[in-house]
């Protein structure tokens, strides 16, 4: 019973507590970088959600065959294979998605919050609890990048997943969807979400 | 299962293998997937020609003529269009370094006599959603069906035609300038273009 | 004068860190003092402009004939990595002073997503050419370094600021860097 509910906080962890974005900042540029719109920011947080669950289940499948002074090498390879397989994907069958997201694709693979996990928690864990963690962690990324692009197509564009609600030349906060706004939402967005997981703990 | 010790060799044969293998994995995702990715970039073109052409029956992409021209560093790529061995227009990429943030590349499909058939933006880097909007039905709607030897390219503000957008003039002059360009670089093929298929 | 765009472009208009949002780990973890931001863009210029040149050669001679393009990202990430290792081994010996000033930033470049980034993009540079990427890799190293080091003394000042509870810490950083990047913008359009 114990172990259960050990795995549950295990997964939950990083949706919230754990939270990559919120609250560890981890992988800040294509948080800030890509999230121009809610669908750009849905795409990156769950093609880096791929690349994180992939590398944390063979990081923690092969690390007992790995001598501990060469497990960084290791662990970036991993990490460049399944990026690159991620990049050659999007290419081939969601175009539209690979442009958008540009250089941000091969930059998965220094996105610090995968070698991160690999490093403190596949390597020194099991299957189970590694895709766990990856799941939760991953989806607090996804969500993460979801609620600022979001946050910044409606300020910016007027318009939620592409669908527009207000009229075609009403005038928007285009700064929303300038460089600087990424910063400013991402800052409001924190100061929100550490109330909120204040009051929830 | 014990840890491998830090022995040279150990090292080495770890890295070793683990790059043999995703190097083969990653070849043979490679191969699955070339095929739609090139698919997928003849297809975008064949569809931005379709776009802009009146309907043809030839393949532009195979009759494609590379002319060299003094404004650009490349040459410029002229797609024409043949129904029934007759010539019926064509497409040319016209392109500027002058937008707002740099390259905006557009196609443009013009009819024999040199009027504007229809624009398709395929790059640039302006400001979303100032001049981005330079991809919207309202403002290439005014390019249509113009000949621009009698339409001036031109924003107004400049002695032109062409309504500018809002609070994205440069990227309207960029615009004009490039479909200038593309429609002097027709014009000055035009005859060549209409013998080739004879 | 394709020379001047370049750098104008890369330290001002498209400035890497506050336009491109590449390198923002650093930008936001060493930038409390500007000593430290000083070390740490001495250690990103020299990575960047080394990296840049061996990426660039490997990919234009060797990748590419043999046709290996799409192991780009996969080698480049090594690369860098073997690099960043080979240049503290040869500082420490070579040079200990420089050493003991940019030492400790070095391990923490390999995961700087603006090196590997910077190398990315010398590659799609228009007419390019070795001597362009390296241009091209010093013009950003000096961009990352301009906006580190005003971020820095901003954040300096901003210790002895009184700010509301709950923007403490990170959120009034991110808005500074918002604000920074504001001012950024006004060099839009210059080139």
């Amino acid at each position: 019973m114990a172990e259960k509910v050990n795995q549950t906080q295990n997964f939950l962890k990083g949706i919230i507590k754990e939270n990559p974005v919120f609250v560890m900042l981890l992988g800040m540029c294509p948080t800030l970088g890509v999230t121009s719109s809610a669908f750009n920011g849905l795409g990156m947080g769950i093609a880096t959600m791929f690349v994180l669950l992939m590398s944390n289940i063979v990081v923690s499948l092969v690390k007992s065959q790995i001598p501990s002074k060469v497990r960084i090498p290791a662990f970036i390879i991993i990490i460049a294979s399944f990026v690159t397989i991620v990049e050659m994907v999007l290419e081939a069958f969601i175009p539209f998605l690979y442009e958008q997201l540009g250089i941000f694709i091969p930059l998965i693979v220094v996105n610090c919050l995968i070698l991160g996990r690999a490093e403190a928690f596949a390597s020194k864990n099991n299957i189970l609890a590694s895709i766990l963690d990856a799941l939760g962690m991953g989806l607090g990324f996804v969500v993460a990048l979801t609620i600022l692009g979001a946050t910044r197509e409606i300020l910016g564009s007027g318009s939620i997943f592409e669908f527009k609600f207000v009229s075609e030349d009403a005038n928007t906060f285009i700064l929303f969807i300038l460089p600087p706004g990424a910063f400013i939402a991402l800052a409001y967005l924190t100061v929100l979400f550490n109330k909120i997981s204040i009051k929830t703990t | 299962m014990s840890k491998k010790k830090d022995t040279f060799i150990n090292m080495v044969l770890s890295l070793f293998v683990i790059t043999i293998i995703s190097g083969f994995s990653l070849g043979y995702v490679n191969e699955l997937t070339i095929g739609p990715i090139e698919k997928g970039k003849i297809e975008r073109k064949v569809n931005a020609l379709k776009l802009v052409l009146p309907t043809f029956d030839n393949n532009p992409i195979e009759d494609v003529q590379l002319i060299k021209s003094s404004l650009v560093q490349d040459s410029v790529e002229v797609f024409p269009a043949y129904e029934n061995s007759k010539f019926v227009g064509a497409a040319i990429i016209g392109s500027t370094e002058k937008g707002f943030s740099g390259l905006i590349k557009l196609i443009v499909g013009f009819s024999p006599e040199g009027t504007i058939k229809n624009i398709v933006v395929l790059e640039q880097k302006e400001t979303p959603g100032l001049g981005t909007k330079m991809k919207d039905e309202k403002f290439l709607a005014q390019f249509r069906e113009k000949n621009p030897s009698a339409f001036n390219l031109k924003v107004t503000k400049d002695g032109g035609e062409v309504d500018a957008l809002t609070g994205a003039t440069i990227t309207s002059r960029a615009f004009g300038e490039a479909v200038q360009m593309a429609y002097d670089e027709f014009m000055k093929n035009n005859g060549l273009l209409i013998e080739l298929k004879n | 004068m394709d020379y001047i765009i370049i750098l104008i472009a890369a330290v001002f208009v498209n400035n890497i860190v506050l336009s491109q949002f590449l390198g923002i780990c650093p930008f936001l973890g060493v930038s409390s003092k500007v000593s430290t931001s000083v070390g740490m863009s001495g250690a990103v210029m020299f990575v960047m402009t080394i990296a840049t040149i061996t990426t660039y050669l490997l990919h234009q001679y060797i990748l590419v004939p043999a046709g290996l393009d799409y192991l780009r990202t996969i080698t480049f990430i090594l690369v860098i990595a073997a690099l960043v290792q080979m240049v503290e081994i040869i500082l420490k010996k070579v040079s200990p002073p420089l050493y003991q000033a940019l030492g400790v930033f070095l391990p923490l470049i390999t995961t700087n997503c603006a090196v590997l980034g910077v190398a990315i993009l010398a590659l799609g540079l228009e007419g390019g050419s070795l001597m362009k990427a390296v241009f091209f890799a010093v013009s950003n190293s000096i961009g990352f370094g301009l906006a580190l080091i005003v971020f820095a003394s901003i954040r300096e000042s901003l210790e002895l600021a009184d700010i509301p509870e709950g923007m403490k810490g990170v959120p009034i950083n991110l808005l500074v860097a918002g604000l920074l990047s504001l001012a950024f913008l006004g060099f839009t359009g210059l080139v």
